[in-house]
């Protein structure tokens, strides 16, 4: 699968979830391109993080990515 | 006059050691006060408000602070940890509350000019608290908002030569001890292999590579300074595989009280006269050390590298002299499955540059534990899950009778079903016609 076609891959995954969940631990991208090898996944991934498509949420401990915008953001924090 | 009553915390002051809370009192005080005229960046009273929140919590026995957030710095996925309290009215000092993880240098070396460097800029963008070092071995900014970090990210990478550590599902920081830069003991340059494996590894450090976290660290000899054996996922502890250098006249220097053991470490109290027996001999593991005619003799094939006997009378007996490093791998603290140490792996591999045996077998237990580890699992996990055997088999690691802990405890099968004639299925109904229940 060529990159273009991985990243329209992730987004339309993310996309479809994005009603019931909007942050997903790296792993779970493989399943999203399984002809990928885990390494290759990671890297487009963090390529999408680079370009601003995916952001980052972290625990501290664990880091899990979500389509950008989707779920709780930095800005509401303070927000109840 | 503090902005909140801390009964409870100001109890933790009393005791006869030093208090984090008079820490935080102090740099409060600091704050208030500011002699030195700082244009703070982030809310004056933040070392107030942090203590009015701990009371909080000590009274109603519950946190308030959320769990982690999307916060971060540009191209980067760790190194920088969100944090957000939920009584934000309350307390709005700390409303925002971020860590910042800074790589620590090798060895922990630093100039006095450079710790200035760091604590004014933590005491201009941040709390001014630090915690030197966290349990990995970074140092840990703690407390600042989030439009300052990337004001602090720009003059860490740009004026203080300095990058930001691992956190979240990361390679995190690599950790060393001081290794030959100033200890005998040191059977390999640690600060130059943690050092290439930092530059090597970037990409791994600060963008979510795996299923959870990963640590390196490295220590010179077996006394583990860095404790790497316990902490790290892949630990790499100095050794050598010749004899342990003895000098005669000096044990001799010991046994007669010339020479103090542990260099005169132990001198606070009188513990009588220094028996080698006592002390020495009959204290180490494997046996493998006794007194002959007045000579000290090892049957060095029997030593474990318990590294006690080099302590006790070092001025006497020295490390090896062909060094390396053994790779252990597996350790781990208790989150799932209680903690762990680490298993040996490779015996005995030269550190030699550009480390390319290492790398390879870096590289191997890595892609066998993204492809195959669960979410959150520690490589310990996965070698309990899979069999420390599906490890030497992804490493091309034949196994050996160091990877044995003890006889009968862990005697790897190494028969594959192919190989088998028949393989492992057998018609129960034949095999009971020569055989009753």
């Amino acid at each position: 699968m060529d990159k273009e076609a991985g990243k329209k891959a992730v987004v339309e995954f993310l996309t479809k979830k994005s009603k019931s969940k909007s942050k997903f631990y790296l792993k779970d991208f493989y399943e999203v391109i399984p002809e990928e090898k885990p390494r290759d996944v990671k890297n487009l991934v963090n390529e999408m993080v680079k370009e601003g498509t995916l952001e980052y949420w972290s625990s501290g401990s664990t880091t899990m990515i979500g389509l950008k915008g989707t779920g709780k953001q930095a800005s509401a924090e303070d927000e109840a | 006059m503090a902005k909140h009553a801390t009964p409870l915390l100001d109890q933790l002051e009393s005791g006869p050691w030093p208090s984090w809370v008079s820490d935080i009192k102090q740099e409060a005080e600091t704050r208030a006060k500011n002699v030195k005229g700082i244009d703070y960046q982030i809310p004056v009273d933040v070392c107030d408000d942090l203590l009015g929140l701990m009371e909080l919590t000590y009274v109603e026995k519950r946190t308030h602070w959320k769990h982690g957030g999307i916060v971060g710095v540009f191209g980067y996925g760790g190194g920088v940890i969100g944090r957000y309290c939920d009584q934000p009215q309350q307390f709005p000092g700390i409303a925002h509350f971020h860590t910042v993880r800074v790589s620590q240098p090798s060895g922990k070396y630093y100039t006095s000019a450079y710790l200035k460097q760091l604590c004014d800029l933590w005491e201009l963008r941040g709390s001014g608290l630090t915690n030197m070092h966290g349990s990995t071995g970074d140092i840990v900014f703690i407390g600042t908002t989030t439009p300052q970090l990337e004001e602090i990210f720009f003059e860490l990478t740009h004026n203080l030569n300095q990058d930001l550590g691992g956190s979240g599902s990361n390679l995190r920081t690599p950790s060393d001890c001081i290794g030959t830069s100033r200890c005998e003991y040191a059977c390999y340059d640690t600060q130059s292999l943690c050092h290439a494996l930092t530059l090597d590894y970037q990409d791994e450090l600060h963008r979510p590579a795996f299923p959870y976290k990963f640590k390196f660290k490295f220590d010179g000899c077996p006394n583990c300074c860095v404790a790497s054996i316990a902490r790290s996922d892949m630990s790499f502890i100095g050794t050598w595989r010749d004899d342990i250098r003895i000098d005669q006249k000096a044990v001799q220097a010991y046994i007669g009280g010339e020479l103090k053991p542990n260099a005169g470490a132990h001198a606070g109290r009188d513990w009588g006269k220094f028996d080698i027996v006592k002390e020495v001999l009959s204290l180490c593991p494997t046996q493998c050390m006794k007194m002959d005619g007045g000579k000290l003799v090892i049957d060095d094939r029997e030593c474990t590298r318990c590294m006690h006997c080099i302590n006790v009378m070092p001025r006497a007996l020295r490390i090896g002299q062909d060094t390396g490093v053994s790779i252990l791998v597996g350790a781990k603290a208790p989150i799932l499955d209680g903690a762990q140490m680490g298993s040996l792996l490779v015996p005995f591999v030269k550190v030699e540059e550009p480390y390319d045996e290492i790398k390879e077998v870096i590289e191997n237990v890595w892609d066998w534990w993204m492809e195959e580890g669960k979410n959150r699992e520690r490589l310990g996990e996965l070698i309990k899950r899979q069999g420390f055997q599906k490890l030497l088999e992804v490493t091309n690691i034949e196994a050996m009778p160091q990877h044995v802990q003890e006889p009968r405890s862990n005697p790897y099968i190494f028969w594959r079903e192919d190989e088998v004639p028949g393989g492992f299925e057998r018609d129960i109904t034949e095999f009971r016609k020569h055989h009753q229940r």
